[in-house]
C-alpha cells in the first residue's frame, strides 16, 4: 500500500515562474516565522487571535485573508494581462496553456470565493453585531469554525501552486471537461475540496448571522428599523442559506463522478452535464448578489453619513434588496442562453434578469436623493462611492444588454462579458468593500489611515479599472472570446495593450493601499481615534470606543430611532455614565476552531492525493473534535462589573477630552 | 481579554444569551439548507431516472415489500422519538433513555434494510456506476441514509449525555433539535418513498 | 435638453466606435448578425436614457451639495412619495419597453428557427472534437475539418453536436452561436448576405488546445463557386471511415484543414448515438432527424407531427 497515495516528487511543478514564486513564499514564510519566534508572539497569536470567538477579531482575520488572497488573485490577473499583451501576432507568449489555464481558473476561484467572500463576511462580522446592539453573534464558536474552514479552502488553493496543479477548467468547472475523462489530474480535485470546505463554512455563517439579527437585536429595534447595512447583509445571508447548499450538492455529485465512477455528468451511461451547469448557476447567480448586496449596504451607510443626512427611502431600499434577492433565484439560465433553450424559456429568463435592473436603479436614485440637500464631506469612502455610482451604472447597463438573448447570442463568453462582470464585481462589490474598509477602519483598529494615500489608491483603481476593462468591451465587439491563450488578430492588439496598462495602474492602486496600511501602523499613535465617532456616525457602532470594548456594549442600548446613535446624540442620551454595571456573560476562546480547520485541510489534501488513511483519520478527527466541543461545558465566563466600569470610564473620559 | 473574569458553570443566562431559543432557530435554518440539498438530489434524480443506459429501471429492481418494511421502521421511530421528547419534558430520565434506545433500534433497522438493499443491488450488477439512473438513485437514497446514520450517532451521544448529566436545559434543547432532525428525515423519506420507489415501481 | 444633447454625443461616440469594429460582431455580414447588431444599438440607447442622467446627477449633486458651499441642508429629509414613485416608475417603463423588445427579438432570433428564403437551404452537420471542427455535408456526402463553405445568400442549417467536451459554434460576423454537447443535438440557422471568408471559433473553453480551435467559413459568391469547392473536396479522394474518424477523435492542436470525398453513412448519427443511446427521453436532448438505417436493435420513440417552431422548442432545452 502506498502511504502517500498519488503524491510523489513529480508533483512539484518544474515551471520556473512557479519555482520562483514558491521560493519567495518560502522566504517570506521563514522571515515571518523567525520574526514571530524572536518577538515571542506565537502564544499571543494563538490565545488572542486564532482561537478567538470575538466577532470583531474574526472579522479582522477574514479581511487579512481577503487582502492576502487579493494580492494572490491580482498576481494571476496581471500575468494574464501581460501574457495576452505579448502573445499577439502568432507569438505564444510566456505562459503555455498548461500554466495559463490554471491561472485563469485560480484567478476566478480566488477572487470570488477567497477574496470577495471573506472581505464581505469580514466586514459583516465586525459591524453587524455592533449595529444591532448585540454583544456577539448567536453562535460564536461556529463563527470561528466558519473562518477556519474558509482558511482551509484558501490553503488548499495555495498548496496546489506547489504540489500538483490547479484545475484547468475555468472557475465554473463545467463537466465533461472537469470530469475524470478530460481532467485526470489533481487540479479539479483541489478545486472541488477548496470550494466544498469553504462553502460549508459560508453556509454556517449564513445560519449564524440570520439567527443573530432575528434574535439578538437591541430592545426597541424593530426589523424594519435595522440599519441598512445590516439589512443588506441579512438578505445576503438569506441568499447564502438558500444557495450554498446547491453548490454543495453540485460539487458532491462531481466528486462522486470523479472518485467513485458515478455518472451524474459524464457523457457516457446517461449522464447529463447540463444538470451541473444548471445547479452551478442556481448557486452562482445568487452568489453575485451575496457579494454585491452588502456592498450596497455599505454605500448606503457611507452616503448617508457623509451627506450628514438620513438615508433617502430606507424602506424602499430594504424592499429593493429583497426583490433583488428573490429575482436572483430565477435568472440563472441567462448564463447559458446559447444552450439551445426555446425562445419562450430564454425570453422569460432574459426579462426576469432585466427586472432586477428596476430595484437596482431605485437604489442608485435613493443614493442620489440622499446626497440631495445634504452637506457632503468628500472623504476617502465618499470617493469610492462616487466611483462606484459611475462605474456600476455602466456595468448595470451592459448587464441588461447581455440579458437580451438576441444580444447574448453574439456576446456570450466574449470579452464583453468579462468586461461586464468585472464592471459590476469590481465597480460594485470591490469598490464597496474598499469604501467600507476606509469607513470602518478607524472603528475596527482604533486609528486613522492617511487619506492622501487613500485617494491615490482610489484614483489608480478607478482610472486603472476603466483602462483595463473598457478595451475588453471593444474586444468583445471585435469577436474575441474569453480564455484564449494567445491571439493573432492585429486589430485586437492595441486594446490588449491598453488593458495591460490598466492592470498595472490598478497595481499601483494596490501598492498605495498597502503603503497606506504600513504607514498607518507605523504612525498609529499620532492618528488615534479617541472618541470612537470620527465621522459623526448614525448607527450604534459609533457609540462605542475604537476599537470597541471586547464585550461591545456595557449596557444594551435601547433603540428609539432608525439612526439610533444620531437620535441619542440629539436627545443627549449618548455617552451616559452608569453608576453600576451588571456582570457580562461572554463566550471563551476555543482551540476547536483552528484544530478542526487544520483537520479539514488535511482531509481535503488527503482526498486530493488519494491518501485514504489520512482522509479517514482526519474525517473521524473532525467529527470527534466537533462532538467534544459541542458537549464541552466550560465554554463561557463572566466579565465582572468593576472591570466593565473601569473600561467604560476610560472610554468616556477619552470622549470628554476629545 | 484576559481579565478578572471568573467562570460560572450554572445555567444562568442574561437576555442576550438566550441560547436555547437561538439554537432551535439556528437548527431550523440549518434544516432548511439541508432541505435544499435534498431538493438538488431530487431534481437530479428527476432528470436522470429515465437514463438507464439500456440497463435496469426502477420497475426491475425495487422490492416494495422490503422498502415498506424499512419505511415502517423509520415512521415508527418518529413516534418513539415523540415519546422520548414527552419524557424529556416531564424530566423523566429513565423514560427518555428507554425511548431513545427504542428509536435507535428502529433507525438501525431502517439502515440495515437499506444496506441489505444496496448490497443486493451491487451484487446483482446494478451498482451506482452502471447507469445515470442508478447513480442518481444510490446518491439520493444514500444521502438520506447518511443523514439517518448521523442521526443514530447523535442519538448515541444524547443517550450518553442524558445518562451522565441528566435532563438539563441545554440537553433538552439539543434533544429538541435532534427530534426536529429525526422528523425532518422522516418527511424526506416519505418523499423518497413516493417519488423514487412508488412512482418507479409503477 | 441636456439629456437629449448627451444622448446625441453618446450616439456619435457609439457610431465612431462601431466604425472601428471591423471583423467583429458589429460588422455583420449576415441577416442574423445584422438584426443582432441593431438590437444591441437600440437597447444601448434606451438604457443610456437612464444611465447618463444618473452619472451626471451623481457628479452634479456631489459638487452642488459639498460641505462649505452653503446650499440648502435638510438633514431629516428622507422621504418623498413623489420622488419614490418617479424613481420606481422610470426604470419600470424602460424595462417594460426593453422587455417587449426582448420577447420579440428572442423569438425572431431563435437559433432553431429556419431562415425564410426562396433558396433551398444547405445542411451541415457540425461535430466539435478536441480541438478541431468536423463538418459533414449529408446531402453531398463529403466532410471537411476546420473549413466550412456555403454559398452566400443561401440559408445554412447547422446541426451541431460534440464528440467530447462542450464547445460553442460561433462565426462572429454571421451572428448567433450555440453550444455543442455530446449526446445531444443543437441547431443553428445562419445566412451570409455577401461573399467572404469569415473567422469561425469555439466560444466555449474546452481545454488545452482551445485557442487553436478555429476554422474558416467561406461564403462563396454563387452556388457554382460552391460546387467548385465541393469538387475540390471530392478531389482529395479520402474517405472518412469509422477508423479514420477514430483517429480524428484523438486530441490535436491547430489541426490542418482536411477534405474527405466520402463519409461513412450515418457517421453523424453514430457520434450522437454513442451517448444519446444511454438517455431515456431522447426528444428531450434533440433527437437527430435521421433517415438512414439505425444501429441494430435501436427503436427511436415516435414523435408527434408538429409545426416547425413547436418542434424547435420541443427539441431544445
Amino acid at each position: 500500500m502506498n502511504l502517500l497515495g498519488k503524491l510523489s516528487w513529480d508533483a512539484i511543478p518544474h515551471d520556473p515562474i512557479v519555482l520562483v514564486t514558491l521560493a519567495i513564499v518560502a522566504i517570506g514564510g521563514a522571515a515571518l516565522f523567525v520574526f514571530m519566534t524572536l518577538a515571542k508572539k506565537w502564544g499571543w497569536l494563538w490565545r488572542e487571535w486564532l482561537t478567538s470567538v470575538d466577532h470583531k477579531r474574526l472579522g479582522i482575520m477574514y479581511i487579512i485573508l481577503a487582502l492576502v488572497m487579493l494580492v494572490r488573485g491580482f498576481a494571476d490577473a496581471i500575468m494574464m494581462r501581460t501574457q495576452l499583451a505579448v502573445a499577439t501576432n502568432g507569438s505564444e507568449g510566456y505562459l503555455p496553456p498548461h500554466h495559463y489555464d490554471q491561472i485563469f481558473t485560480a484567478h476566478g476561484v480566488i477572487m470570488i470565493i477567497f477574496m470577495a467572500m471573506p472581505f464581505m463576511i469580514g466586514l459583516m462580522n465586525i459591524i453587524v453585531p455592533l449595529q444591532i446592539g448585540a454583544r456577539d453573534v448567536a453562535f460564536p464558536f461556529l463563527n470561528n469554525l466558519s473562518f477556519w474552514l474558509a482558511v482551509s479552502g484558501a490553503l488548499l488553493v495555495n498548496i496546489s501552486l506547489g504540489l500538483g496543479e490547479f484545475a484547468m477548467t475555468g472557475w465554473v468547472a463545467y463537466p465533461p471537461l472537469s470530469g475524470l475523462e478530460f481532467s485526470p489530474g489533481t487540479g479539479v480535485d483541489y478545486y472541488i475540496w477548496a470550494l466544498q470546505i469553504s462553502g460549508i463554512g459560508t453556509t454556517l455563517t449564513g445560519v449564524n448571522f440570520l439567527v443573530t439579527v432575528l434574535k439578538m437585536r437591541a430592545p426597541g429595534m424593530k426589523l424594519m428599523e435595522m440599519p441598512i447595512f445590516t439589512w443588506t447583509c441579512t438578505w445576503a445571508n438569506v441568499l447564502i442559506v438558500a444557495s450554498f447548499p446547491i453548490l454543495t450538492a453540485a460539487l458532491a455529485m462531481l466528486t462522486l463522478d470523479r472518485y467513485l465512477d458515478f455518472h451524474f455528468f459524464t457523457n457516457d451511461l446517461g449522464g447529463n452535464s447540463m444538470m451541473y451547469i444548471n445547479l452551478f448557476w442556481a448557486w452562482g447567480h445568487p452568489e453575485v448578489y451575496i457579494l454585491v448586496l452588502p456592498a450596497f449596504g455599505m454605500f448606503s451607510e457611507i452616503v448617508s453619513t457623509f451627506s450628514g443626512k438620513r438615508l433617502f427611502g430606507h424602506k424602499s431600499m430594504i424592499y429593493a434588496s429583497g426583490v433583488i434577492s428573490l429575482l436572483g433565484f430565477i435568472v440563472w439560465l441567462h448564463h447559458f442562453f446559447t444552450m439551445g433553450s426555446s425562445a419562450n424559456v430564454n425570453a422569460f429568463f432574459g426579462i426576469m434578469t432585466m427586472i432586477i435592473a428596476i430595484p437596482t436603479g431605485v437604489k442608485l436614485f435613493n443614493w442620489l436623493f440622499t446626497m440631495y440637500k445634504g452637506r457632503i464631506r468628500m472623504t476617502v469612502p465618499m470617493y469610492w462611492v462616487m466611483g462606484f455610482m459611475i462605474t456600476f451604472s455602466i456595468g448595470g447597463m451592459t448587464g441588461v444588454l447581455l440579458a437580451i438573448p438576441g444580444a447574448d447570442y453574439v456576446l456570450h463568453n466574449s470579452l464583453f462579458l468579462i468586461a461586464h462582470f468585472h464592471n459590476t464585481i469590481i465597480g460594485g462589490a470591490v469598490f464597496g468593500y474598499l469604501a467600507g474598509f476606509a469607513f470602518w477602519f478607524p472603528k475596527a483598529m482604533g486609528f486613522h489611515l492617511d487619506p492622501k494615500l487613500g485617494k491615490v489608491s482610489f484614483w489608480c483603481w478607478f482610472i486603472g479599472f476603466f483602462l483595463a476593462f473598457m478595451p475588453l468591451y471593444v474586444l468583445g465587439f471585435l469577436g474575441m472570446t474569453r480564455r484564449l491563450n494567445h491571439t493573432d488578430n492585429p486589430d485586437w492588439n492595441v486594446w490588449l495593450y491598453i488593458a495591460a496598462v490598466g492592470a498595472f495602474v490598478i497595481a499601483i492602486g494596490i501598492a498605495a493601499f498597502v503603503l497606506q496600511l504600513i504607514l498607518g501602523f507605523k504612525n498609529k499613535d499620532k492618528n488615534l481615534d479617541k472618541t470612537g465617532d470620527p465621522w459623526n456616525g448614525h448607527t450604534l457602532e459609533w457609540s462605542l470606543a475604537s476599537p470597541p470594548q471586547f464585550y461591545n456594549f456595557a449596557k444594551i442600548p435601547h433603540v428609539e430611532d432608525l439612526d439610533a446613535f444620531t437620535d441619542m446624540k440629539e436627545k443627549g442620551t449618548a455617552y451616559q455614565r452608569h453608576a453600576s454595571y451588571e456582570p457580562i456573560h461572554m463566550p471563551s476562546n476555543t482551540n476547536a476552531g483552528p484544530i478542526m480547520g487544520l483537520l479539514a485541510t488535511a482531509m481535503g489534501f488527503a482526498l486530493i492525493w488519494h491518501i485514504w488513511w489520512l482522509a479517514g483519520a482526519s474525517f473521524i478527527g473532525l467529527i470527534v473534535a466537533f462532538i467534544f466541543r459541542a458537549y464541552a461545558s466550560n465554554t463561557d465566563y463572566y466579565v465582572q462589573p468593576d472591570e466593565v466600569a473601569r473600561i467604560e470610564n476610560e472610554h468616556l473620559d477619552n470622549v470628554a477630552k476629545g | 481579554m484576559s481579565t478578572s473574569a471568573t467562570a460560572h458553570h450554572d445555567a444562568h443566562h442574561d437576555e442576550h444569551h438566550d441560547t436555547g431559543r437561538n439554537t432551535t432557530l439556528g437548527f431550523w435554518i440549518y434544516l432548511m439548507t439541508d432541505c435544499i440539498l435534498f431538493s438538488c438530489f431530487f431534481a437530479t434524480y428527476a432528470v436522470l431516472f429515465m437514463n438507464t443506459a439500456g440497463g435496469v429501471s426502477g420497475k426491475d429492481i425495487f422490492d416494495l415489500n422490503l422498502i415498506a418494511g424499512g419505511t415502517a421502521a423509520l415512521l415508527l421511530s418518529s413516534i418513539t422519538f415523540g415519546f422520548a421528547m414527552i419524557s424529556a419534558y416531564k424530566k423523566s430520565k429513565g423514560g427518555t433513555l428507554l425511548w431513545l434506545a427504542v428509536t435507535f433500534l428502529f433507525g438501525a433497522t431502517f439502515i440495515a434494510i437499506e444496506l441489505y438493499e444496496f448490497n443486493h443491488l451491487i451484487h446483482a450488477g446494478h451498482g451506482p456506476s452502471t447507469s445515470a439512473f442508478l447513480t442518481a438513485f444510490f446518491s439520493l437514497v444514500g444521502l438520506h441514509g447518511l443523514h439517518v446514520t448521523a442521526g443514530l450517532l447523535w442519538i448515541t451521544i444524547m443517550f450518553i449525555d442524558v445518562a451522565k448529566r441528566g435532563l438539563k436545559d441545554r440537553t433538552v434543547t439539543r434533544l429538541g433539535c435532534l427530534s426536529l432532525f429525526w422528523h425532518f428525515l422522516d418527511v424526506i423519506w416519505i418523499c423518497v418513498f413516493s417519488f423514487v420507489y412508488l412512482m418507479g415501481a409503477m | 435638453m441636456l439629456t437629449r444633447n448627451l444622448s446625441k454625443v453618446a450616439l456619435a461616440a457609439l457610431v465612431a466606435l462601431l466604425a472601428g469594429c471591423q471583423g467583429g460582431v458589429l460588422d455583420p455580414k449576415g441577416q442574423i448578425g445584422v438584426m443582432e447588431k441593431e438590437l444591441i444599438i437600440t437597447a444601448t440607447i434606451l438604457m443610456l436614457l437612464v444611465v447618463v442622467p444618473v452619472i451626471l446627477m451623481t457628479l452634479y449633486f456631489a459638487w452642488k451639495y459639498r460641505e462649505g458651499r452653503g446650499e440648502a441642508y435638510e438633514p431629516k429629509w428622507s422621504h418623498s412619495t413623489k420622488i419614490e414613485t418617479v424613481v420606481w416608475v422610470i426604470p419600470i417603463i424602460i424595462i417594460a419597453i426593453l422587455g417587449v423588445i426582448t420577447y420579440k427579438s428572442t423569438h425572431a432570433l431563435n437559433p432553431y428557427k429556419p431562415i425564410e428564403s426562396e433558396e433551398e437551404p444547405i445542411t451541415v452537420e457540425v461535430v466539435s472534437l478536441n480541438w478541431k471542427w468536423l463538418f459533414i455535408y449529408p446531402d453531398l456526402g463529403i466532410a471537411t475539418v476546420n473549413e466550412l463553405a456555403f454559398p452566400a445568400n443561401v440559408p445554412v442549417n447547422f446541426k451541431i453536436t460534440s464528440a467530447g467536451t462542450m464547445n460553442s459554434f460561433f462565426i462572429p460576423q454571421l451572428g448567433s452561436q450555440i453550444y455543442s454537447m455530446a449526446g445531444m443535438e443543437t441547431k443553428l440557422h445562419l445566412i451570409a448576405d455577401e461573399p467572404g471568408t469569415f473567422k469561425g471559433i469555439s466560444a466555449n473553453y474546452s481545454g488545452h488546445g482551445f485557442t487553436g480551435m478555429k476554422f474558416e467559413a467561406i461564403a462563396t459568391p454563387t452556388r457554382e463557386d460552391f460546387q467548385e469547392w465541393v469538387e475540390g473536396v471530392k478531389a482529395s479522394g479520402e474517405t472518412l471511415s469509422t477508423e479514420r474518424y477514430e483517429e480524428l477523435v484523438e486530441p490535436t492542436e491547430y489541426h490542418p484543414v482536411e477534405y474527405f470525398a466520402s463519409v461513412k453513412d450515418g457517421l453523424y448519427f453514430d457520434i450522437i448515438w454513442e451517448y444519446m443511446g444511454d438517455m431515456g427521453r431522447i426528444d428531450f436532448y434533440g433527437k437527430p432527424e435521421y433517415g438512414a438505417q439505425l444501429p441494430e436493435g435501436v427503436i427511436l420513440p415516435q414523435r408527434e407531427q408538429k409545426s416547425t417552431t413547436h418542434e424547435a422548442e420541443e427539441a431544445s432545452h
